[in-house]
């Protein structure tokens, strides 16, 4: 294992340090202290873990690595990841995982406003509530959350399928509660698996997606275009 | 962008430390907004008396000339401290307005900052670091306080475009984010006879719910009234006798970040803003909610 602490080493060693590492590599990463943009830009199959809350932007861009911050993460954790998990046990700020395609996310806590904006393909789990304007413009992957949800979840939403176990206090424009098929319980349950979540009840649980009245090419609207 | 800090001591242990613990909050936020920063700080009050802020672009020759001015004012019994750019004259409240009048009247290249029996707002161009190294922030003690830096979007880099700014009596508000609305609500003000020293967005805030408290509001149904009639960008701390209060517009687009423990409550626009203080990691921290009025007070 090695030890990174911030109060030897600057950001910028950190990230080169963690950028420039041997496949399979463990790292622990000591008093962050609310830095921004720890462990972007990894490409890598590696194990990273953060001891202590971090700002804006970490893990954007990641592809392939674990990543587990113990603490909270400020605003845009994992922005655009492509693959990989990262796993944070305490509260994410807003657009967590925006327009992340692939890979997953865990909070723990409560995720703020936007979680999942525009998602293209990630899956993102919130244990505790997520604020306004989720998974606003999701394309494609799976927002879950344990909790409730803020006003306008899934505002002009594409194909993402969202999954509330708790209340939604308003659903955005062109977003649907939709019928839990054995299908789909059996694909919330591979994605809380994969997660390694396992104190959950499928039962509880709503789906919500597009109406699809909103984006679809209608040839009666030929002449606006 | 701007980064804004505040801090309430529930305990003696942080309110001997105040200054010294605003200005480290103030400094880490630097990279938010490098153009100018600024405080209030709330002290403690002594009976029957009151402060009087007043800045100066020459504070050598002016303070002189105004120090001299008041002393041939024999019924007036004043004590008259300078840091820097800005002068805390205290008087009996009685004296008050009518010293107001007098400095508005004789020198009109004075600005009053603030009045009020706590309050001590400290402002100037420049980073936070020199800004509170300047005033000796660092040295002062309080009950509460807050601060901002800025980066200017609506209006020019000045001493009076700095924040906070004062909206009343031991009160005053800083500002993340832009209004857009200002203008027109300036001019609606502006008939309501509320004076503005600048262009600036969030003075027409503080204006704003300076005019709403004279009319008999409470601080809670001013704020609750912003969330209907500005429009635009905006996380407000407000600074009152007794407190602090946060509220975030319904978007919630500028960041914010509360930390609560047995000794204090802090906020900060980011985490950074808080990791100078003692305990943190121990502290309750979460963000506050989109349209919602927070308040802490003694």
């Amino acid at each position: 294992m090695n030890i990174l602490d911030f109060n030897k080493l600057s950001l910028r060693d950190i990230n080169k340090t963690l950028q420039a590492s041997d496949k399979n590599s463990f790292f622990s990463i000591k008093n962050p202290k609310g830095s921004h943009a720890l462990a972007v830009g990894i490409n890598k199959q590696i194990t990273v873990k953060v001891v202590g809350s971090v700002g804006y932007y970490c893990a954007g861009m990641n592809k392939f690595s674990d990543i587990k911050v113990e603490g909270s993460a400020g605003p845009g954790l994992g922005e655009n990841m492509m693959s990989g998990n990262i796993h944070v046990t305490g509260d994410v700020s807003q657009y967590a995982g925006a327009s992340g395609h692939g890979g997953s996310i865990l909070v723990e806590g409560n995720a703020s406003s936007r979680c999942g904006i525009s998602m293209k393909g990630v899956d993102i789990i919130v244990k505790g509530n997520v604020g306004h304007m989720s998974a606003f413009m999701a394309q494609k992957g799976n927002l879950v959350i344990f909790g409730n949800a803020g006003h306008a979840l899934g505002d002009s939403i594409y194909e993402a399928n969202i999954y509330v176990a708790g209340e939604v206090a308003s659903l955005g424009a062109d977003c649907i509660e939709k019928k839990m098929t054995k299908k789909h319980l059996s694909k919330l349950e591979n994605i809380l698996s994969n997660a390694n979540v396992s104190d959950y009840n499928l039962d509880t649980f709503r789906r919500f997606g597009s109406a699809r009245s909103l984006y679809n090419f209608n040839v009666d609207n030929a002449k606006i275009y | 962008m701007c980064g804004i800090v505040g801090l309430y001591a529930k305990k003696e242990n942080i309110s001997a430390n105040l200054g010294l613990h605003l200005s480290k909050m103030l400094e880490s936020m630097s990279d938010r907004g490098p153009d100018s920063a600024g405080l209030a700080i709330f002290g403690k009050p002594i009976a029957k008396r009151t402060k009087i802020m007043v800045q100066s672009q020459f504070p050598e020759d002016d303070f002189q000339k105004l120090k001299k001015f008041l002393s041939t004012k024999k019924e007036i019994s004043f004590s008259f401290e300078t840091h820097s750019t800005h002068a805390v004259i205290k008087l009996d409240v009685k004296q008050k307005d009518k010293v107001i009048n007098l400095i508005n009247d004789t020198f009109p290249n004075l600005r009053i900052l603030s009045v009020g029996k706590k309050m001590e707002i400290y402002k100037e161009v420049g980073r936070p670091a020199e800004v509170v190294k300047r005033f000796e922030i660092a040295k002062m003690k309080g009950s509460h306080g807050i601060g901002h830096t800025r980066m200017a979007t609506e209006s020019a880099v000045t001493t009076l475009g700095a924040h906070p700014f004062s909206t009343g009596e031991d009160q005053c508000l800083v500002h993340n984010g832009s209004l857009s609305n200002h203008n027109s609500l300036r001019r609606e003000l502006m008939r309501k006879e509320m004076t503005f020293e600048t262009e600036n967005d969030s003075e027409v805030a503080a204006s704003f719910i300076s005019y709403r408290m004279n009319s008999g509001k409470t601080l809670k149904e001013a704020l609750e009234s912003a969330l209907v009639e500005l429009d635009g960008f905006y996380t407000f701390v407000v600074g009152t006798e007794n407190g602090f209060g946060v509220l975030r517009d319904p978007i919630a687009c500028k960041p914010a970040v509360l930390a609560e423990t047995p000794d204090y409550v802090a906020f900060g626009s980011e985490y950074r803003a808080l990791t100078s203080l003692p305990k943190i990691e121990k502290a309750k921290v979460w963000e506050p909610e989109p349209a919602t009025v927070y308040f802490w007070g003694h």
